[in-house]
C-alpha cells in the first residue's frame, strides 16, 4: 500500500521515464537488439513498474498515473514475455529453397489428403460426364469448353495467326490474379471447419474430371495432355497445396486430438500456412507464365510431344524439389563418410 | 440479438499478477477504417494508373497487365504492408485510432498479420463484409473470423500522456506545512472524493482554457478553505490554484515523517 504519494511519484518517476525510452526506441526499431546488461536492466524496470502498477492500485485516487503506468507495463510485457522467435533477416533463396519444401513435407499428410479429396472429384466428374453428357454445362461452367473437343482441336491446330497477339502479359496477369485469389479462397475458407476447402478441392476435381473424360472420349489425348500438362503440374499442385493449408486451418479450428486452447493450436501453424501460401502465390505466377505463352499453342506451332516432354519435365522438377530440396544430410551418411 | 457477453475491452493478466487492459474497437468504427483504406486504396491505384499508361503507350498489353497486377497486390498487400510496418496500423486505423494487437498482449507477429488480411477472402464474403461482421457482432471480443485464425483483437487507442506530476510535487513550497495540527485535521476532513476532484484538476490543468480553469479553481479553493481555516499568513497571499496544491500535498504526504 502507498502511504506517502508525492515521496512514491518522486522516488519512482526517474524509473518510469527511463523503461519508457527504452520502449521507444524498441519500438521505432524493430531489429534492435540489447546486449546481457541492457536486457537486465530493461527486465528490472519493467518489474519495478509492474510492481508499482499493483501498489497503485490500491490507490483510488490516481486513476491518470496508473493508466499510465498500465500502458508502460502492457508495453513492455509484449516485449518481454514474447517466446516466439523473432523473424530473422530474411533470405528469399534460404526461403525458397529450404523453408518452403520443409515446411510442405512437415504436413504431408495434409497435402496427402488434399488430392486425395481433389482425385475423389475427378473420378465422381469422369463418372459423371460418361454417364450423361449433357451434364457438360454444370460440370465444367466454361463456354470454350461446351462444344465438341473434336471441333475445338481442328480449330486451334488450324490457326494461321497468333491468336493472343498482343494480349499475351494481359492473359498472363489474368490468368496469374484470378489463380491466386482462388488459392487464398481455398486456404482461407479452411476457417470454415475445413468445409470450404474440401468443396473447393472437390468441385476441382470434378471439373477436371469431366474435362479428361471429354477429351479422351473423343480420342484427344494427345491434345489434352499437351493442353493441360505445362501449366497444370504447377496450377494444379499449387491448388493442392493450398488445399493443404486449408486443411490444416480447419484442423487448428476443430483442434481434435491435441490438448491445446484454439489460440495455442493457431499459433503453432500461422507460420506455416504463410509459407505454403506465399509458395503458391510463386507457383501461380509460373503457371501463368506458361499457360500464356507455351500452353495455348499447339501443333503445328509446338508440336505436342515438345508440349508433354516440358509439362512431364516441369511435374518430375516439381516433385523433385519436394522431396530433396532443404533436405539436411543425416548424421548416419556423414558419419559413415571415411 | 446481440452477443450479451460481448466485452468492450481486453484484460491481460500477467504471470507477475498485473492486470491491464485495452479498449476493443466496435465494428462500425472498423468498418469506417476499412472506407478510408479503401479510399486510400483507390487513390495510390489512381496515382500508379499515370505511370501504368506510360507503358501503355509502349505496350498497350503490358500496360494493362501491369494494371491488373497493381490492383491486385494493391487488394492483397495493402493491409499488410501498413500493419507491419506501422505495428497493427493502416492509415484509416491511424486516423481512427485504432490498432491491431496480439489478443494476448505479445507481439503482432507478420504471420498474424499475413493471416488476418488474408482471411478478408472469407470474412468479405458475400459482399460489404458480412460475414466478417456477423462474426465481429457475435464474438465476445468483436473478431472477424481473420482476428480469431490470427489470434489477434482491434483495439481503440486512448491517447496517454504523460500526468503532470510537477503540479503535485510542490511539497517544498507548502505555506500549510508550518501549521501540521491543521494539517492533521485537513488530512481528517478530506473526503477520498474530494481529494480525487482536486488531484484531478491539478493534473488536468493544462486541458482547460484560462477562464474556465480560474473558476474551476476559485470554486474547489472556496470549498477547502471552508473546510479547515488556516491563519491569514499561510493563505492570503497565495492563489486558488496554489491553495489547492497545498492540500492535495499535504493530504498526500505520509503524516510518518
Amino acid at each position: 500500500m502507498i502511504i506517502d504519494l508525492t515521496k512514491f511519484i518522486s522516488v519512482e518517476e526517474p524509473f518510469w521515464r527511463e523503461l519508457e525510452e527504452i520502449l521507444k526506441k524498441l519500438e521505432e526499431r524493430q531489429d534492435l537488439s540489447m546486449n546481457l546488461e541492457q536486457t537486465e536492466r530493461f527486465h528490472y524496470l519493467y518489474e519495478r513498474a509492474a510492481s508499482d502498477l499493483a501498489r497503485l492500485g490500491t490507490f483510488a485516487s490516481e486513476p491518470e498515473t496508473r493508466r499510465y503506468l498500465e500502458s508502460l507495463v502492457g508495453r513492455a510485457y509484449g516485449e518481454i514475455h514474447e517466446s516466439r522467435q523473432k523473424s530473422k533477416r530474411f533470405n528469399p533463396f534460404t526461403w525458397f529453397l529450404v523453408t518452403f519444401p520443409q515446411t510442405f513435407r512437415r504436413h504431408f499428410r495434409a497435402f496427402a489428403l488434399s488430392a486425395a479429396i481433389t482425385l475423389v472429384g475427378v473420378v465422381f466428374g469422369g463418372f459423371a460426364l460418361a454417364l450423361d453428357p449433357d451434364a457438360k454445362a454444370i460440370l465444367m461452367p466454361f463456354e470454350y469448353l461446351q462444344g465438341n473437343p473434336e471441333d475445338r482441336v481442328a480449330w486451334e491446330e488450324s490457326a494461321e495467326s497468333d491468336r493472343l497477339a498482343g494480349n499475351k502479359a494481359n492473359f498472363s496477369a489474368f490468368l496469374m490474379t484470378h489463380n491466386i485469389q482462388v488459392a487464398v479462397t481455398t486456404l482461407a475458407l479452411g476457417v470454415t471447419w475445413a468445409a470450404g476447402t474440401i468443396l473447393v478441392l472437390f468441385s476441382t476435381g470434378v471439373m477436371l474430371g469431366s474435362i479428361i473424360v471429354d477429351y479422351v472420349r473423343a480420342g484427344q489425348t494427345a491434345f489434352l495432355t499437351g493442353w493441360l500438362l505445362p501449366h497444370g503440374s504447377f496450377e494444379i499442385s499449387a491448388i493442392l497445396i493450398a488445399g493443404q493449408a486449408g486443411l490444416l486451418l480447419g484442423r487448428a479450428m476443430i483442434g481434435t486430438g491435441r490438448r491445446q486452447s484454439l489460440r495455442q493450436r493457431m499459433r503453432s501453424i500461422s507460420n506455416d500456412l504463410v509459407v505454403l501460401i506465399s509458395g503458391v502465390a510463386l507457383m501461380l505466377v509460373w503457371a501463368g507464365f506458361v499457360e500464356s505463352f507455351f500452353s495455348q499453342y499447339h501443333q503445328p506451332v509446338i508440336p505436342y510431344w515438345a508440349k508433354i516432354s516440358f509439362g512431364t519435365f516441369e511435374l518430375a522438377g516439381l516433385i523433385l524439389f519436394f522431396w530433396k530440396s532443404g533436405r539436411t544430410p543425416s548424421p548416419t551418411a556423414s558419419q559413415a563418410e571415411p | 440479438m446481440m452477443n450479451a457477453t460481448r466485452l468492450n475491452s481486453l484484460t491481460v493478466r500477467t504471470p507477475e499478477g498485473i492486470t491491464f487492459g485495452f479498449l476493443l474497437a466496435s465494428p462500425v468504427i472498423r468498418f469506417f477504417a476499412f472506407g478510408i483504406d479503401l479510399a486510400c486504396i483507390l487513390a495510390i491505384f489512381s496515382a500508379f494508373r499515370v505511370i501504368v499508361l506510360a507503358f501503355s503507350i509502349a505496350s498497350l498489353d503490358f500496360g494493362t497487365a501491369l494494371q491488373t497486377v497493381l490492383l491486385f497486390a494493391l487488394q492483397i498487400g495493402y493491409g499488410m504492408g501498413w500493419e507491419w510496418l506501422f505495428r497493427g496500423q493502416t492509415p484509416g486505423k491511424r486516423l481512427l485510432r485504432l490498432r491491431v494487437i496480439d489478443a494476448e498482449g505479445l507481439q503482432l507477429q507478420f504471420s498474424q498479420i499475413a493471416i488476418r488480411n488474408l482471411l478478408r477472402a472469407v470474412d468479405s464474403l458475400p459482399g460489404l463484409y458480412l460475414v466478417g461482421a456477423v462474426a465481429a457482432w457475435f464474438s465476445p471480443r468483436g473478431q472477424r473470423l481473420g482476428d480469431i485464425a490470427a489470434n489477434t483483437v482491434v483495439t481503440r487507442l486512448v491517447p496517454i500522456e504523460t500526468p503532470h506530476w510537477d503540479q503535485v510535487l510542490a511539497g517544498k513550497f507548502n505555506s500549510l506545512r508550518d501549521y501540521p495540527h491543521l494539517e492533521a485535521r485537513l488530512r481528517q476532513q478530506v473526503r477520498p472524493v474530494e481529494l480525487s476532484l482536486a488531484l484531478q484538476a491539478l493534473l488536468r490543468r493544462d486541458q482547460f482554457d484560462a477562464r474556465s480553469r480560474t473558476e474551476l479553481f476559485a470554486q474547489l479553493g472556496a470549498h477547502f478553505r471552508a473546510l479547515v481555516v488556516f491563519p491569514p499568513e499561510a493563505v492570503s497571499e497565495i492563489s486558488d490554484e496554489q491553495y489547492l496544491r497545498n492540500v492535495v500535498d499535504s493530504v498526500l504526504r505520509s503524516r510518518r515523517k
